[in-house]
């Protein structure tokens, strides 16, 4: 009991120094000027929430000293509900433009989106085992590849895409030569700096990308030539359908664009890992040196794995392009590449599915949240719940923060950390 | 078969072999032995390409007559093209793969040519599927011989360390190797994997395939070896057959720890 004490003291007191600057003091914009308002009422409860939790955690955990369940048994009660759960997500997100509310679609292809890119960024650090901090940077050479091709070339979104995942491998193989000798921190470091160069040419080569103005109007996707533009006329889907030309179209085709990004990202890495290349990656990721015993070119092994999944960024940064119709620096900084990461590691390295789990969780579930705080908030008229809804995308970090430490402490592996064997013997003849 | 020419590697002051020479014959299995220190590892890390020797030569004739110049190619060439294989002190497996795996990492690049640069294959297409299918039978040959058919599909971490090294073994052998090298292959083995060790070692020598190893388990050495080196401080102190190498009076010092120099000098 003492020592249950103690901790949520100790506890407590750590939450102390979290919340105090974090949730203690808000700047306000008011007539004059920014000014610092404090709560603390709100930062007691919180330090008395973590108090009271922590030795309930404590003093339940010392009554009850069940043994931890096996991992073996979880990973395969995982990998059961996973042989559901693939096709159930599946259609499920082959469904949703059906609801045919826009907000559900628009988050959407922002979740398919994070998951595209924690599928080609799982390529590089679940497959090859190369810590990528930089991956953001892939990203914003496919994002601006489109960009800019449009802009100077008049070029289509279906044109751009391969040139736009070729330009990225490229970016791939540029980063990837200086990097080879590299592993571990070190690697991190680099790749780390290697966005960041991207990010900063992209704020400063004024004349070629507009620096921090960006570039708006890059086109829209077509539908076989077809465009969505809202007039109505001749050559636009609205018209060679004879329907009412409505934004909900563009949204929902653009959905179903991501969608099939994804799935082909999905189809190519499964394919490739089953594959001798794929089977290097990981053979890499185990042991670089037994590798090179063995006659495995780890040059080359390591390039193509930088260049793969450099390649899908490129894809899916070609499609933010398109989607926002407006490209700038602002949207590829560190964080992007950290909530990439973050995604990987939470969902287990190496699992697709597990990717897709943590995206879903990650990115769609606080925006759900979100919404469920107004609703209740606008239902009761409640003051409390409008200022948690309007709140939460500070927290969002926090929330991000915490999904990990608590994934880490409960399965270190990730959410799905199953590996599925790339070969079985067949049956003796 | 694999001639060694004078030999030298420096590390900063310290010279881990020293002006060494030797020649292991096609079809036999030729040790290196020779007390803690004594460079054995170097000239093995020299031969397989995982140190560029300071000076020497290293000429390794296949029994087609290719000749390839081991000193002045690229550590992952040695094994591709010139098919020397090697095993590791400390066993070096792809722990989180499974044994079949492991075996398949290693035809990486009899499969990798059939893929079609690896594109050709994602799609489908190409022999891919035949040359997978041979893989497969060759992974089988070589888990039937070490004796872990039935742990195919487990984790490579998760076998005892005796099975540990006969994959490692295995694992080497899938790259169709023309020389064989094995460095303390029966560290930590007890006496009955050891004998099975020793009949798997014959069993690849007669395969046709010639092995060098590195041994510290003197029982072992004298019961396999056809020829035998004896390394001290990174020098050749004797050389010959397993019967003579005992006899070796400057060995006999060396083992019982008197070796000065003068006298390694001397014999």
């Amino acid at each position: 009991m003492n020592l249950a004490l103690r901790d949520a003291f100790l506890s407590a007191a750590a939450a102390l120094g979290l919340f105090l600057p974090m949730v203690g003091f808000v700047a306000t914009n008011t007539d004059q000027g920014l000014v610092l308002t404090y709560r603390p009422i709100a930062v007691a409860v919180l330090v008395a929430m973590v108090f009271v939790g922590r030795l309930i955690a404590v003093s339940w955990r010392g009554r009850s000293a069940r043994p931890q369940q096996p991992n073996a048994e979880l990973a395969a009660r995982f990998a059961a509900a996973g042989k559901y759960l693939t096709p159930l997500l599946l259609v499920m997100a082959l469904l949703l433009p059906l609801s045919g509310s826009r907000y559900y679609v628009d988050l959407g292809t922002l979740v398919l989106t994070y998951i595209m890119l924690g599928w080609g960024l799982n390529i590089v650090v679940g497959l090859a085992g190369l810590l990528d901090l930089g991956y953001v940077a892939f990203y914003a050479v496919g994002a601006y590849s489109y960009a800019l091709l449009a802009e100077s070339f008049g070029l289509g979104f279906w044109t751009c895409l391969p040139l736009a995942g070729i330009l990225a491998a490229f970016a791939g193989l540029l980063l990837g030569f200086p990097v080879l000798r590299l592993r571990g921190d070190y690697l991190a470091i680099v790749t780390l700096a290697f966005g960041e160069i991207i990010r900063v040419v992209l704020i400063n080569w004024v004349s070629l990308t507009h620096g921090p103005n960006g570039i708006s109007g890059v086109p829209r996707p077509t539908l076989f030539g077809l465009s969505f533009s809202m007039d109505g006329g001749e050559g636009t889907v609205a018209g060679f359908f004879d329907i009412e030309p409505e934004t909900i179209q563009r949204v929902v085709f653009l959905y179903y664009v991501i969608f099939g990004l994804a799935l082909l990202t999905n189809w190519v890495t499964l394919r490739l890992r089953r594959l001798p290349l794929g089977r290097a990656w990981e053979a890499l990721r185990e042991d670089e040196v037994a590798c090179r015993s063995l006659g495995i070119d780890v040059t080359n092994t390591k390039l193509t794995a930088f260049a793969i999944g450099a390649m899908f960024g490129g894809f899916a940064g070609a499609f933010f392009a398109t989607r926002q119709a407006f490209v700038s620096p602002e949207s590829f900084t560190f964080i992007e590449s950290a909530t990439v990461l973050a995604i990987v590691v939470l969902g287990g390295l190496g699992s697709q599915l597990g990717v897709a789990l943590a995206a879903l969780a990650m990115v769609g579930g606080l925006e759900l949240l979100r919404e469920l705080l107004t609703e209740i908030a606008e239902q009761m008229g409640s003051p409390i719940f409008a200022g948690l809804a309007g709140e939460l995308p500070t927290y969002r970090m926090l929330i991000f923060g915490i999904a990990l430490v608590v994934v880490m402490v409960l399965r270190p592996r990730g959410l799905v950390s199953g590996r599925t064997p790339t070969a079985t013997l067949p049956a003796r003849a | 078969m694999l001639k060694v020419s004078n030999l030298t590697m420096r590390f900063g002051g310290l010279k881990a072999v020293d002006d060494l020479s030797f020649e292991a014959r096609a079809g036999d299995i030729t040790a290196v032995i020779g007390p803690n220190g004594a460079g054995k590892t170097t000239a093995f890390n020299c031969i397989t390409g995982f140190y560029r020797p300071t000076e020497g030569s290293i000429a390794l004739t296949h029994p087609d007559g290719a000749t390839f110049a081991l000193a002045r190619m690229p550590g992952h060439r040695i094994a591709a093209r010139a098919k020397v294989a090697r095993t590791f002190q400390n066993i070096r497996l792809f722990a989180g793969m499974t044994v079949l795996e492991n075996l398949l990492v290693a035809q990486h690049n009899t499969l990798m040519r059939a893929t079609g640069f690896g594109v050709l294959a994602v799609f489908g297409l190409g022999r891919y599927r035949s040359a997978e299918a041979a893989g497969l039978d060759k992974a089988r040959f070589w888990l039937d011989a070490i004796g872990l058919t039935e742990r195919a599909n487990d984790p490579a971490g998760s076998l005892p360390y005796g099975a540990q090294r006969r994959l490692e073994i295995a694992r080497a052998m899938c790259i169709d190797p023309v020389m064989l090298c094995l460095d303390e292959p029966a560290a930590g083995l007890n006496p009955r994997e050891s004998e099975e060790l020793n009949q798997l070692l014959l069993r690849i020598r007669d395969g046709g395939c010639s092995l060098l190893l590195i041994e510290h388990d003197m029982g072992v050495v004298m019961r396999i070896s056809d020829h035998i080196v004896v390394l001290d401080h990174g020098k050749k102190i004797s050389d010959g057959t397993p019967a003579a190498v005992r006899a070796d009076p400057a060995v006999i010092a060396a083992y019982l720890g008197e070796a000065d120099d003068d006298e390694a000098d001397a014999a």
